[in-house]
């Protein structure tokens, strides 16, 4: 066994220099990798909100989106990361107000994963294309040595036609918006955690990976009402609603959102289950909500156009935005208190204390 | 909202009323310490330090037992795992901990050097299977140990010999005892754990009732049960009794569950180790007893003794024991945060600092 | 460190195990730290063992004590 080394006192315990595990789980620790080393590089004067799709150039209809997909298992149940990969790329596409024209798949798969399951997985994501009207024009596959990938990792790029004429952004964000949630949350990230660590809790649970636009393109039609959207991917609907409190406003403007505890929806089914393995289903992930600020005035219309669709028969309005505690998500308990929501941290992992 | 938290958020303004009522009779701020990792979380994030008075204060006590074991557990831990001595196998908490390296076993696990757990029952058919020694990091308080024990006397008796325990148990009595003993820290009353005291029972706590013993409360964990905890250690400090109250009747019983006990009572045996940020507290670790030496991993593999030592400034040795709030660390939300935890109380999600820093004091 | 969930044994296995269920949930768990389980009783399931039975005409006098605790206000 080799030597233990000794305990020193003042030493930091973690080195800031290399990137962890946690970077990647979407809560805090990912905000600040993208904040401080990403965007830095790419910003500029033309493109000071680097935000989920971009135009290719300043003022074009056209926009570009880009997701990289590491889901371990690659199969789960109710979806595979090529379906995942089509139908994630082309949320963001309708969350940022476009509609999908193309995409591309790059796969990099490890030494040894199954032919069968390679065959597996594009033949879901070209299906999942089909349903998106879509469909992928280019890619790229590479093969990486055992032990260094994942089974199988895939990066889409989408490209999007702008159908909505207002920028979808933070920055027209305003005092008392509605918050709304389309669909009931926590879903996909306990399904892929009970079956990548085959765990005796939450076999039954299914992903809700799905196609956001029907519901995206639904709440155009609120014109300027409609402020912005984000899809409620890692991190959960705490990461998004952080994220929206920690950008919004104009003029360097930070809001506040208010939302009480009782109105996020949220299936029996998960709610035991995140109860056993002790999670928030507000910090789990989705692939089939979306998180959506609405002028109050047309908070019901929102509401009642998301009924109307198969994935947003339960929607909810949350809460709203605040010019109190700036920055800070702060909930109503079901008992009436009030407790911060705070940003994701660390891993998604169950805990028994 | 449903007619069941309507009713529910009425009687919590009622018994929020009350608690206000009685506080103010008391007339002087009071101190209630948990000594719950679960209690210190749901606490805040259920609102109810939001809806108390200015004069009760919440303390954490050592209750997260993650937070209370020592770095240097984790290092050997981490040592075992990399060397292929065992296959390490470990609740999700553990996980994420580092050790004194800035290395987690979390980020073992993809290379299969690590198996996390959801329940010890998993680790009959995990050791079955294995040709490695499998090595379980057993930690937490009477909650989890006969969880732990069963599982390991069940592979025992299957014929399975690969299985080891690394101990890290700690009892919370031995705890509560030397937060009595230790002036300074001001406590004027116990909420008690609920599901420790399912198990240990209501009546381990008897020694609260003799003199220079404070008010016990044994409290669930839904919010209308918290706040029952705390009415009623507030009705007892304003009665100046000190008194054991049981307000979790429908789990705990006076001698509580009479065959974990026997379980923990025929393969455990009293140690005193140290707690990290307490030092030694007397009996308050568990280990295997010697006829089951052979299922111990630091007996099979020589693993040197975990001690401690703390950072320059990290005030977690006051902050553990009820003495300090976060907020008075140096450390506290610069240095030290859940993202890059210095000392224990931030490390777990449950830790005082962890659960300071997120939740903020509850307070607005 | 007292994560426990309350949920009610459907049915018995053999080895000291049983289903528990809540709603659609249905696990399994090991009941062998009980000293009589019985379908129909509610449990408090912990790291999937059951580690205590909930009485159950205990929860449910619990909201009428609340009511009453809070009623005597008075006294103390």
């Amino acid at each position: 066994m080799r030597s233990l080394v000794p305990l020193r006192a003042g030493a930091a315990v973690s080195n800031p220099r290399l990137i962890r595990l946690e970077h990647g789980s979407g809560g805090a620790l990912s905000r600040e990798l993208v904040e401080t080393v990403i965007y830095p590089a790419f910003r500029s004067e033309a493109y000071c909100e680097l935000s989920d799709a971009g135009p290719i150039s300043p003022g074009a209809e056209l926009l570009v989106t880009t997701d990289g997909y590491v889901v371990d298992p690659p199969f789960f149940p109710g979806g595979d990361i090529g379906r995942l990969a089509v139908f994630g790329t082309c949320n963001d596409l309708a969350v940022s107000g476009a509609e999908p024209v193309c995409l591309s798949l790059a796969l990099i798969i490890e030494e040894g994963f199954p032919l069968d399951d390679l065959r597996r997985v594009v033949q879901s994501a070209a299906e999942a294309a089909r349903e998106a009207a879509t469909r992928v024009v280019t890619g790229d596959t590479k093969v990486v040595p055992r032990g260094t990938g994942g089974g199988v990792y895939i990066t889409t790029t989408g490209i999007g036609r702008r159908l909505f004429p207002y920028p979808v952004s933070p920055t027209r964000i305003t005092e008392g918006d509605a918050v709304i949630v389309s669909a009931p949350i926590g879903a996909h990230g306990l399904a892929v955690l009970a079956a990548r660590e085959s765990l005796p809790v939450g076999a039954g649970l299914r992903s809700d990976t799905c196609l956001l636009f029907p519901l995206a393109s639904g709440l155009f039609a609120l014109g300027d009402s409609l402020r912005f959207m984000r899809d409620a991917t890692r991190g959960g609907v705490a990461a998004v609603l952080n994220e929206i409190a920690g950008n919004g406003g104009s003029s360097g403007q930070a809001w506040g959102i208010e939302v009480e505890e009782e109105s996020f929806p949220v299936s029996a089914e998960v709610r035991t289950v995140s109860d056993l393995l002790g999670l928030n289903p507000l910090e789990v992930a989705n692939e089939g909500v979306l998180v959506a600020i609405v002028a109050d005035c047309a908070r019901q219309e929102a509401l009642d156009i998301l009924h109307a669709l198969p994935a947003g028969r339960e929607a909810q309005a949350v809460g709203r935005v605040s010019a109190r505690h700036p920055r800070t998500v702060m909930m109503r308990t079901r008992i009436g208190g009030s407790s911060v929501l705070d940003y994701p941290r660390g891993l998604l992992l169950p805990r028994i204390c | 909202m449903s007619t069941q938290s309507a009713d529910e958020r009425i009687l919590a303004s009622e018994l929020v009323g009350e608690i206000r009522a009685v506080a103010a009779r008391i007339g002087r701020p009071v101190k209630l310490m948990e000594v719950c990792g679960t209690h210190t979380v749901e606490l805040r994030r259920q609102g109810i330090a939001s809806l108390l008075p200015e004069s009760v204060r919440l303390v954490s006590g050592p209750g997260c037992p993650v937070c209370v074991t020592p770095a240097g557990y984790l290092d050997n831990a981490i040592a075992v795992a990399e060397a292929g001595l065992a296959l390490v196998a470990s609740f999700g908490d553990m996980l994420k901990v580092p050790g004194s390296t800035g290395a987690t076993l979390g980020s073992l696990t993809g290379r299969g050097l690590v198996k996390m757990i959801y329940s010890p029952a998993e680790l009959i058919g995990l050791a079955g299977a294995a040709e490695k020694p499998v090595m379980f990091l057993g930690i937490g308080f009477e909650t989890t140990i006969p969880t732990v024990i069963s599982a390991l006397l069940a592979a025992r008796d299957r014929g399975i010999d690969n299985l080891l325990l690394y101990t890290a148990f700690k009892t919370i009595v031995p705890a509560l005892l030397f937060l009595l003993g230790r002036t300074g820290t001001g406590v004027d009353a116990f909420l008690l754990p609920g599901h420790v005291s399912a198990v240990i029972g209501s009546e381990a706590y008897a020694f609260l009732r003799e003199p220079g013993g404070i008010p016990g409360v044994i409290t669930g964990f839904e919010p209308l049960d918290m706040l029952l905890g705390i009415l009623l250690a507030l009705r007892q400090l304003s009665a100046g009794t000190h008194e054991v109250q049981n307000a979790y009747p429908r789990v705990v019983k006076p001698g509580g569950n009479a065959k974990a006990l026997r379980l923990m009572a025929e393969s455990l045996e009293p140690r005193s180790e140290p707690w990290r940020g307490l030092g030694r507290i007397d009996g308050g670790s568990l280990g295997l007893r010697p006829d089951l030496s052979r299922f111990d991993a630091g007996v099979r593999f020589a693993l040197p003794t975990a001690v401690d030592t703390e950072a320059p400034g990290c005030l977690c040795a006051r902050v553990v024991a009820g003495e300090a709030d976060p907020p008075q660390c140096g450390l506290f939300a610069s240095r030290c945060t859940p993202d890059d935890p210095v000392g224990p109380c931030m490390v777990s999600a449950e830790g005082t600092c962890a659960a300071w820093f997120r939740y903020g004091p509850g307070r607005l | 460190m007292c994560l426990a969930v309350p949920m009610r044994i459907s049915r018995l296995l053999e080895s000291g195990r049983a289903v528990v269920a809540q709603g659609a949930v249905e696990i399994e768990v090991d009941v062998s730290l009980l000293s009589d389980p019985r379908p129909g009783d509610h449990v408090i399931i912990h790291a999937g063992y059951a580690i205590e039975t909930l009485a159950l005409e205990e929860a449910e006098q619990r909201l009428a004590l609340f009511r009453r605790m809070a009623e005597l206000g008075q006294g103390n």
